[in-house]
């Protein structure tokens, strides 16, 4: 007989033991570990629903380019593109214009235009370029634009409809002349002709993209180099590999840390299997050693125990895969794909189920349970079955666990990893980091209770005292109990101080840089929409302002590789620049030539290498200006980076005077609507300009947040969910172990109550070690993620806030429920009579 | 290693099941040597009785002899194969297919119904159900207790736990029973039907026994008294 079928029967004895004795502890496991997988599944779903239509629509947008010249989208002279049409190893060159437009239209400021020359479209973008339609000379009209379908519908527009957009701070309008079918592309998007687009947009002799297929047999990789030699400043040759994994590197670091939360929420999953396997393991102790007395190997009751915990590993994956893609259905139908990142939102994005990511997620579920199921299983069949047969030697197998001295190692080296730069971007290190010190914390947990146990001091009340000389009395399985609770307590102390902080550290921020009464904007991210030296002067001249301080905002590119780093020219007139930044560091200016001063975010400093005191070379307008970075700020808003310099710096370096934010600040008397109002009859652009009270934008900022970080609570709360999971379990498993015991009590005339009470001091006890423990080691895990995972994902820093509050009531939670879970367990436990009780040694 | 297979036992094969030359064995904590220099030949079909103090060592006399203890010197030949020389596996197959256990605390597993408990050693040994369980029936047949099948043990006396627990020690046709106190949970009426049960079905399958008992009118069941004394096994009576 192989080794197999004595496995098979003893599981099946286990099994059917476990299901019979305790059946909602198999639930429970079962539910720990698909509640992990769900989590892990809806994530991926999202990410790639939403990945994909990203990577759809870059593809219809780029089409079959082998190399793309991207400018800054206030863009370049078009004698760019007769070079690179003309170049020997280009076979077809298309010229383009990518442009947020500002609409004149309430609820949708902006649209997606692309402006391209449908001829030569049609070579290198056929799949945008043929749903144009037949008569492609219709798009040449000055003022004829082409919809996506999902445009049409957003905008409540159809073929011969006219779309209102602000240029140069008037309105005109856009013949809507054809919608495209809906799989033409995905997301809302405007198609022009290139002249005609130059020509009512006012970006006359303007481009900001050349898309460029190469001969035959060239390298695009040598072109590609050497046309950028030729470039333009802040224009660079591109392969379509890195637009298209432009959207992907944005938002990569935050799928990054959603996918390790889920992974949380699984580990701590596997911590469950892991203590109920380890309590079930002691209680069964007898049944296992009469399996073993009959004739059941180590090896068989190895793989019994271990595929028990497959199995509840692989129910839960089961459930786990259904219920993750019922929930990725349900948000992307009803709530989007953006999963809290506004950077992220794919509009239409659609569920693509594919068999293996399912699959991956039914093994990750699986041997997560085994690997939580593994040790109990090796200490069980390593226990000799003549002892187990007899009473009483529960605790000494687990006591010869030596774990403090591995715990110390891998704390240590946990401490150690916190140091390491990141990889790739993201913060490996940290969360490799992070695990350590949650793993070598537990190890430590047997040293620390029995210390703790120890200190804590008799009552001289019997039944506090009992209490305590019980879990004085079994140290590992009170450490495997405990452990469980730790691990989930202290990684919702980190998450809870972690959001606190970021939020504490986001309004401070916010308060800095919004001291105006009003704000106002035009056209975010578009050189046609911006408010004009003529518009400024009005703005100003409005009763009631007595002060406006306007800021140009472009988008720029620094290197090829990167997303654009958002410029800010402001006004900084008589302006201390730690009065009017959130700096964090600041240098002061070079000895010798002075040159302007630029204030640089965290993020450019992170991603370019940048400090304070150095040269700072821009590409503006096709030439490089030089500036000294005075010093570093914060900015949570533009993760890609963003440098501030003095308007008039900005001035004289392009001669560009528009602006298209401004903060206001009125006098007084006056009232904030009656200049809303009075501004915008001045301006004449319609729903264009956005005018909003500081207070508002404030509290919608907050919103955001907040909704940022609902995915965030989500996960958070299914961790706490697993672990009050937790609590139960070990709570029931113990009770029921000690069926006989209660039995004796109540034989030698303990009252039912006092041994209620009994549990419920243990069940405090516990848990009162448990919640200190996982404080201290949740705030651990809090500086990890403060100062090391967000500071390497995001690029920006944020300071350490402690929510005492919400931290003391979860602890009282725990506490609490750890009370009512013994006595509930206890009560359940004591439900037999005591002489059968006491005639069970199961 | 694997023992090879052998033939269920007969009371008319007349040679060593079980063969035990000079066995000693230390206590590891106390240090003090409870078994030294022990010698025993166990015929077929043989039922024999040990007696001795509390802590004289019969529970580890019984585990080695099973495989689940290790002597420090000395052999344990059970029908000619060394246990001792065994490993974990092997000696734990040894038990499985030629080893009956009988427990005080009788042992029998709550969440499985008396025919499943029955059934169990068979189902080990990879029996088709379709032959254990008419094969474990006519052992609770033999054993008394063929009504109650279908319970579960929890239901039951400690006088029918330990029938079932006879029954599930013989029903894989063993060639050596162990039972260690089987009676000792147990008051004397119920432990005189249950040692005269224990006798009947351990020669009528031909296997031979050994009876771990504190009782002398327990020990009178068997063929042969030894007692357990200074870590030997001596005569007690015939």
């Amino acid at each position: 007989m192989n080794a197999w079928r004595g496995a098979w029967v003893a599981w099946r004895v286990l099994s059917l033991a476990q299901w019979r004795e305790q059946p909602l502890r198999v639930l429970t496991t079962v539910l720990a570990i698909s509640l992990g997988v769900a989590l892990g599944a809806a994530v991926y779903l999202i990410n790639t629903a939403s990945l994909m239509q990203f990577d759809q629509a870059t593809r219809r947008l780029l089409g079959d380019a082998d190399i793309i010249v991207r400018g800054p989208v206030s863009g370049f002279d078009e004698s760019v593109f007769v070079t690179l049409a003309q170049d020997r190893d280009v076979s077809v060159a298309s010229p383009v214009l990518e442009l947020d437009l500002a609409l004149a239209q309430a609820d949708h400021p902006t649209l997606k235009v692309v402006a391209l020359d449908p001829l030569r479209a049609l070579a290198l973008q056929p799949q945008l370029a043929l749903p144009l339609g037949a008569d492609i000379t219709a798009l040449f009209a000055h003022d004829a634009i082409v919809l996506s379908r999902a445009a049409a519908s957003a905008l409540g527009l159809q073929r011969s409809g006219v779309l209102s957009v602000v240029v140069d701070g008037t309105v005109r309008s856009l013949r809507v002349i054809d919608v495209l079918p809906a799989d033409a592309y995905p997301q809302a998007l405007g198609i022009m002709d290139i002249g005609a687009a130059q020509w009512s947009l006012a970006r006359l002799g303007k481009l900001n993209r050349v898309d460029l297929r190469l001969r035959p047999g060239v390298d695009p990789d040598s072109v590609r180099a050497r046309l950028g030699l030729a470039l333009p400043a802040g224009v660079f040759a591109l392969t379509p590999q890195i637009e298209r994994g432009r959207a992907a590197s944005v938002t990569r670091a935050y799928r990054v840390n959603l996918d390790v939360l889920a992974l949380v929420a699984l580990l701590t999953g596997a911590f469950l299997i892991f203590s109920t396997q380890w309590l079930s393991v002691l209680r069964r102790r007898v049944a296992l050693g009469l399996l073993r007395a009959l004739g059941v190997t180590r090896h068989e009751l190895r793989l019994a125990l271990l595929a028990e915990s497959a199995a509840s590993g692989l129910a839960g994956s089961v459930l786990g895969v259904l219920l993750g893609t019922g929930t990725a259905l349900l948000m992307l139908r009803y709530l989007g794909a953006d999963l809290g990142s506004p950077q992220y939102a794919a509009l239409g994005a659609a569920l693509r189920v594919h068999a293996v990511p399912l699959l991956c997620f039914l093994l990750i579920g699986t041997g997560a349970a085994c690997a939580g199921g593994a040790l109990p299983a090796l200490q069980a069949a390593r226990r000799a079955p003549a002892l187990a047969l007899k009473a009483g030697d529960a605790e000494q197998d687990l006591s010869r666990l030596r774990t403090t001295l591995p715990g110390l190692a891998l704390s240590a080296l946990g401490a150690l990893l916190a140091w390491l730069p990141p990889t790739g971007g993201l913060p490996i290190a940290g969360y490799l980091s992070i695990a350590a010190l949650l793993f070598g914390s537990v190890l430590l947990v047997p040293a620390v209770t029995r210390r703790a146990l120890a200190a804590i001091p008799a009552s001289g009340r019997l039944i506090f005292d009992t209490a305590l000389a019980q879990l004085r009395g079994s140290p590992a399985s009170v450490s495997v109990s405990l452990s469980s609770i730790i691990v989930s307590f202290s990684l919702m102390v980190a998450m809870a101080i972690m959001v606190h902080s970021f939020r504490a550290s986001f309004e401070l921020w916010l308060t800095k840089l919004l001291p105006s009464d009003l704000q106002l904007r035009l056209g975010e991210g578009d050189d046609s929409a911006a408010l004009t030296a003529s518009m400024q002067a009005r703005i100003g001249a409005v009763p009631g302002v007595a002060r406006v301080e306007f800021r140009r905002l472009r988008p720029i590119l620094l290197q090829a590789g990167r997303a654009p780093v958002t410029l800010i020219a402001r006004d900084m007139a008589g302006q201390r620049a730690a009065d009017a930044l959130p700096l964090l560091r600041e240098a002061p200016p070079p000895a010798g030539a002075p040159l302007p001063p630029a204030w640089i975010s965290e993020a450019v400093q992170d991603l370019y290498g940048l400090r304070p005191g150095q040269l700072l070379e821009l590409p503006l307008d096709g030439r490089i200006s030089r500036f000294f970075i005075a010093g570093i700020w914060r900015d949570y808003v533009r993760s890609a980076g963003a440098i501030v310099i003095r308007r008039q710096d900005y001035l004289s370096s392009t001669g560009d005077a528009s602006a298209n934010y401004a903060s206001i600040w009125r006098q007084p008397d006056s009232s904030e609507s009656a200049i809303e109002a009075q501004i915008r009859a001045a301006l004449g652009v319609g729903a264009a300009l956005e005018i909003i009270s500081s207070p508002e934008l404030r509290e919608r900022s907050l919103m955001a947040f907040d909704r940022a970080f609902v995915i965030t609570y989500a996960l958070e709360a299914v961790a706490v969910l697993i672990g009050l999971l937790g609590v139960s379990v070990a709570a029931s498993s113990t009770a029921l172990a000690r069926r006989a015991q209660f039995g004796m009590l109540r034989h030698i005339g303990m009252l039912r109550a006092q041994v209620l009470w009994m549990l419920a001091c243990e069940g405090v006890i516990l848990s009162a070690l448990a919640v200190l423990y996982g404080l201290l080691l949740g705030a651990l895990l809090s500086l990890i993620l403060v100062y090391v995972i967000n500071r390497q994902s995001f690029n920006w820093s944020i300071d350490l806030s402690v929510p005492w509050l919400e931290l003391a009531a979860l602890g009282a939670a725990l506490i609490a429920a750890s009370a009512l879970t013994a006595l509930w367990s206890g009560r359940a436990a004591m439900s037999q009579d005591p002489i059968r009780a006491v005639r069970e040694d199961w | 290693m694997t023992p090879a297979p052998r033939p269920p036992h007969r009371t008319s094969d007349l040679h060593a099941v079980l063969s035990i030359e000079a066995l000693r064995k230390r206590y590891r904590l106390e240090g003090a040597m409870v078994l030294d220099g022990l010698e025993l030949q166990l015929q077929a079909g043989e039922f024999i009785a040990i007696m001795g103090e509390s802590g004289a060592g019969k529970s580890t006399l019984l585990n080695i002899i099973a495989g689940l203890d290790r002597p420090d010197s000395g052999r344990v030949l059970l029908d000619g194969t060394d246990v001792g020389a065994l490993d974990d596996d092997a000696s734990t197959r040894l038990r499985r297919a030629h080893i009956g256990f009988i427990f005080q605390a009788f042992h029998v597993l709550p969440y499985l119904t008396v025919l499943q408990n029955v059934a169990l050693p068979l189902e080990l040994l990879a029996l088709e159900r379709s032959q254990r369980e008419p094969r474990a029936l006519q052992w609770l047949e033999r054993c008394g207790i063929a009504a109650l099948a279908q319970r579960y043990p929890r239901e039951l006396s400690g006088g029918e736990l330990q029938r079932i627990a006879i029954a599930r020690a013989l029903v894989h046709e063993p060639a050596l029973v162990l039972a260690d106190e089987p009676t000792g949970n147990l008051d004397a009426a119920t432990a005189a039907q249950i040692l005269a049960l224990l006798r009947q079905q351990v020669h009528a399958s031909g296997a031979s026994a050994i009876l771990i008992t504190h009782s002398l009118a327990a020990a009178h069941s068997a063929d042969r008294i030894w007692q357990l004394q200074a870590g030997r096994l001596e005569p007690l009576a015939s």
